[in-house]
């Protein structure tokens, strides 16, 4: 039952192959075994999960049911979600209940999903391999001494493990698709503003975007039908239709023009990560695709450049977590700056403490014009090499990670050659422009991500492109072997 | 040494919405702590903010009102700082891109009318309240007001005396009441105000070093505070020292100003925009469609009423400072018919001494504009005296009824028939022959005397130019 895809159960609930019921409390079940080993659900919410399924049986029997009527998911722990833990992965939040629901939720609710817990995730999406978790590190389904990437390395660990037919996941500079490499499975990252942001605990609000982990881009189209559209409570969420997601999924490739950045398939690059591209353009080609060698000349200050921006926003985001109102507050403060200071020492983890003070010096007085509005020109001339870009292809193809799962702590103590990692992400959220990593090889039994990057509110594209490859092969079919 | 003093006002003015200015929660005063701010207000986590348009609204209306100039762009940015009443650890503020740029406003002085320069005017939220008293060592949070709509409105150091700057402060409160973007009220913290007070010797060109006054919340404060600190900044400069540029706090029961603790205002804010909210894009049509809307403001109106009513200028603008005052006078015209002269001598003599004495505002007058015109027609048509007419006045204020029937119940109808008072006139002149004596042997002052004894005798219902006509005559 956990082998099939979202679009598959569907089809089962609405038959009576099985009900809602059934599915949850497999899935339970799946997750009490394995989650011990992965860690990668910090809350399991079997009580409301079952009432939830019990309700969407109702539905589905009423004949009032959705597409997503009684599929169990698992949210990241960023979106609150109403009286449940939303703790963010942070000490910060361990203790806190939220009393809304994120608007993702809201809308998943309502479409009658199941709610089975609560991923573990970076500390406040700070991270790329889920090791600045509180809860402790999630490890790789496909092998448990490597990370499964980050932030979102729960939701990614959980779908690729079969804990959960699909997740939610956010993506900062890499959070949802560099996890879904890390681990085979699919990520989208939508265009900013096609997706709510209310009610997902900020990191870096000019780039923080949710978006559907799943095995395949149908799945990732059905999800992101209910996930999209515009919300009065976002400000900076597009007041624009959603288009039904899963309508051109099939739509011919051919005539379709691919870019292929030369700065994405230089140095850095390992052979066997060039190769296993090679095979994947081939079979974009041999399905009528073209292939163009195009430039991003200033992809090597996306990394500079979000390292000041995503840092400068967060100090300022994070400050609401003050032990004052909600969330942990250090023992017997003696006077108002110790309680601060003890609340937030205390309280926060390592990495989110080294961005904090990067943000706040990157913002002070007599700085702010070197580090945040050079950043901020830095982000236009990324956002200009895209643009340009788009007058020549459709799509840009290329790597979605250096590098395939790396081993737990190899990277820990090094924060440069862990930001590294996002290399080829980042971009994508500085131009605010909608990109999907989905599986496309292996190295050493290893997954490897395919990183689609396409225009703003081109998701279908991206969708048709990554669900025409997934047609015609088979790597988001694989299952760590240990969880098959 | 002649000193010369230097001001700048920085007012904060509540803006009348309903709602909170990123936030649905309600604004209104005086509801039970924490029971009026919702999860975006108490900066949960996750929560956006979403702007209010009204807030908008009302701050263009100010921008055009003191002919400044409505940005078409403007940007919110976060003021970063800690502090237990500041929800988000951050306030959302306007910084270098404000709504409102460059405008002025006319005071009048002694006579003399002077332009004030307003630097700029910006749209931001309010922080909650701190409350050290009656928590046990403890302090209370109440964040009702945390996310209400301010509009902050930054004038031109430009004012030289206390006096002109409780002139200017007066003005800016009757423009936000005028335009109905601000409730006005100083006790409730709805328009309040900080001071940039320095000195320097007269002639010189530099400004001094200014200290920043806070906590006034009075016109009174405002006063009493600026004077002190100048006084203050002079006593310092003359016995050697240097005034330290920094925020002092005024404190109205010793009426003094006291430094606040340099730690709460070693601040880097760390501006920078807010990534939450969108620049605010303001064009043409809605700038013009909110100038459609304006009032008639206190200067257009003040003008008119010099023109219209050939009052004063001091009578206009003391009859135009608020809206409401103004609307009285003018219902007062309309329902006597003429001498408006008369009708503003009355709002601003008995009715302003009444109101005053039960601490009234104009709308809760208990004679309402049409009742005043009912006793001044009276006057008008010479029923009863100006005189008699004080009387009457404080029938109507004890609510008994109007004024004709409280003339005709107290018999205070005017005796304008000559025969009846000529009969009395006599009647004195008899009755008095010493002083008609000496009147006639050339004691003047006496005449005074027997129109007072004929008013006494006819309880000063006696037209009075006719007693002097009479009495003339006969003595």
């Amino acid at each position: 039952m956990h082998n099939k895809t979202l679009a598959e159960l569907s089809q089962a609930l609405r038959n009576g192959e099985c009900s809602s019921l059934e599915l949850t409390q497999h899935f339970l079940t799946r997750i009490q075994q394995h989650n011990p080993t992965l860690n990668c659900c910090v809350s399991i919410t079997e009580e409301q999960a079952l009432e939830q399924a019990k309700a969407a049986d109702q539905r589905i029997q009423a004949g009032t049911a959705e597409a997503l009527t009684g599929i169990p998911l698992i949210h990241k722990d960023i979106f609150c979600t109403q009286g449940i833990k939303t703790s963010c992965g942070s000490k910060m939040l361990d203790n806190f209940i939220a009393p809304y629901n994120a608007t993702v939720v809201e809308k998943l609710n309502a479409a009658g999903m199941v709610t089975l817990g609560k991923a573990n995730m970076d500390e406040f999406a700070m991270g790329s391999s889920n090791e600045t978790s509180y809860y402790g590190p999630v490890k790789n389904p496909w092998d448990t001494d490597r990370v499964p990437g980050g932030s979102s390395g729960g939701s990614a660990a959980a779908v690729a493990a079969r804990l959960a037919p699909v997740a939610t996941g956010t993506d900062t500079g890499g959070s949802i698709r560099q996890p879904a490499a890390l681990c085979g499975i699919t990520g989208l990252k939508p265009t900013y503003g096609r997706v709510s942001r209310y009610g997902m605990i900020a990191f870096a609000s000019s780039l923080d975007q949710g978006g559907p982990m799943t095995r395949t881009a149908e799945d990732a189209a059905l999800l992101l039908n209910s996930m999209a559209g515009f919300d009065p409570r976002d400000s900076t969420c597009m007041d624009q239709a959603v288009p039904d997601y899963t309508a051109s999924l099939n739509k011919d490739l051919s005539g379709l023009k691919i870019g292929l950045p030369k700065e994405y398939f230089s140095h850095g690059l390992s052979a066997e990560m060039g190769a296993a591209l090679e095979t994947a353009i081939d079979e974009l080609k041999k399905q009528g695709a073209e292939v163009k060698d195009i430039s991003l000349p200033n992809t090597h200050l996306a990394v500079p450049a979000y390292y000041v921006v995503a840092p400068a926003e967060c100090s300022s985001n994070l400050s609401r977590f003050d032990g004052v109102r909600f969330g942990y507050r250090c023992e017997a403060p003696t006077d108002l700056e110790d309680l601060y200071k003890r609340s937030r020492g205390e309280g926060f983890g390592a990495e989110v403490k080294r961005r904090i003070m990067i943000g706040a010096y990157a913002l002070s007085a007599g700085y702010y014009d070197a580090y945040y509005l050079k950043a901020q020109q830095l982000r236009h001339l990324i956002s200009d090499d895209f643009k340009q870009a788009f007058t020549e292809v459709d799509v840009i193809l290329g790597p979605t990670s250096p590098t395939p799962a790396f081993n737990i702590g190899e990277k820990a103590d090094d924060p440069v050659t862990m930001y590294l990692s996002d290399i080829y992400t980042i971009a994508v959220n500085l131009a605010g422009l909608p990109g999907m990593s989905i599986p496309a090889g292996q190295i050493n039994g290893l997954p490897v991500g395919l990183q689609l990057i396409g225009n703003y509110f081109d998701e279908s594209r991206l969708l048709n492109i990554a669900h025409r490859y997934q047609q015609a092969t088979t790597w988001h079919q694989q299952t760590p072997p240990a969880f098959a | 040494m002649e000193w010369e003093t230097v001001i700048g006002l920085e007012i904060h003015a509540q803006l009348a919405t309903k709602s909170k200015i990123f936030s649905a929660a309600a604004t209104e005063y005086g509801a039970a702590p924490n029971t009026q701010a919702c999860a975006i207000d108490l900066g949960l986590p996750g929560v956006l903010p979403v702007l209010n348009a009204e807030a908008v609204n009302m701050a263009t209306k100010f921008g055009l009102a003191v002919g400044a100039n409505v940005a078409k762009r403007s940007v919110f940015a976060r003021k970063n700082y800690f502090y237990p009443d500041l929800p988000k650890g951050y306030q959302i503020s306007q910084f270098e891109l404000p709504i409102v740029e460059r405008g002025e406003t006319e005071v009048e002085l002694d006579g003399d009318t002077k332009v004030i320069g307003i630097t700029r005017a910006h749209l931001e939220e309010d922080a909650g309240k701190s409350l050290h008293e009656d928590f046990s060592g403890m302090s209370g949070i109440d964040l009702n007001r945390a996310g209400t709509p301010l509009l902050e409105i930054v004038s031109e150091p430009d004012m030289r005396s206390a006096k002109e700057a409780i002139a200017y402060m007066k003005k800016i409160h009757s423009i936000v009441r005028y335009l109905e973007i601000c409730d006005g009220n100083m006790q409730e913290g709805s328009f309040r105000c900080d001071a940039n007070v320095s000195v320097r010797p007269k002639g010189q060109k530099e400004f001094g070093t200014r200290a920043e006054l806070k906590n006034l919340n009075s016109f009174r404060f405002v006063e009493r505070a600026i004077n002190f600190e100048v006084d203050r900044q002079i006593d310092l400069i003359e016995s050697g020292g240097t005034v330290l540029q920094e925020t002092r706090l005024y404190d109205a029961d010793k009426g003094e100003t006291r430094p606040m603790r340099s730690k709460e205002e070693a601040n880097d804010y760390r501006y920078f925009p807010d990534p939450d909210l969108l620049p605010v894009i303001l064009d043409d049509t809605f700038i013009e469609s909110i100038r459609a809307t304006l009032p008639e403001l206190p200067d257009e109106k003040k003008h008119r009423f010099i023109k219209d009513y050939e009052l004063s200028t001091y009578d206009a603008g003391v009859l135009t400072s608020s809206r409401e005052l103004a609307h009285y006078y003018e219902a007062l015209v309309k329902g006597v018919g003429s001498n408006p002269k008369l009708c503003a001598n009355w709002m601003m003599g008995d009715l302003a001494a009444s109101l005053n004495k039960n601490n009234l505002d104009i709308n809760d007058s208990p004679v309402t504009a049409d009742i005043l015109a009912g006793m001044l027609k009276r006057i008008e048509d010479k029923t009863i005296s100006g005189k008699i007419a004080k009387q009457v006045f404080e029938a109507l204020w004890a609510g008994e009824g109007d004024a004709d029937a409280i003339i005709e119940a107290k018999g205070l109808k005017q005796v304008t028939d000559s025969g009846a008072i000529e009969a009395v006139v006599d009647d004195i002149i008899s009755n008095n022959p010493k002083q008609v004596e000496d009147y006639r042997g050339g004691k003047d002052k006496l005449f005074g005397f027997f129109v007072g004894q004929v008013m006494k005798a006819t309880k000063g219902k006696a037209n009075p130019a006719q007693v002097n006509e009479l009495l003339k005559k006969k003595l």
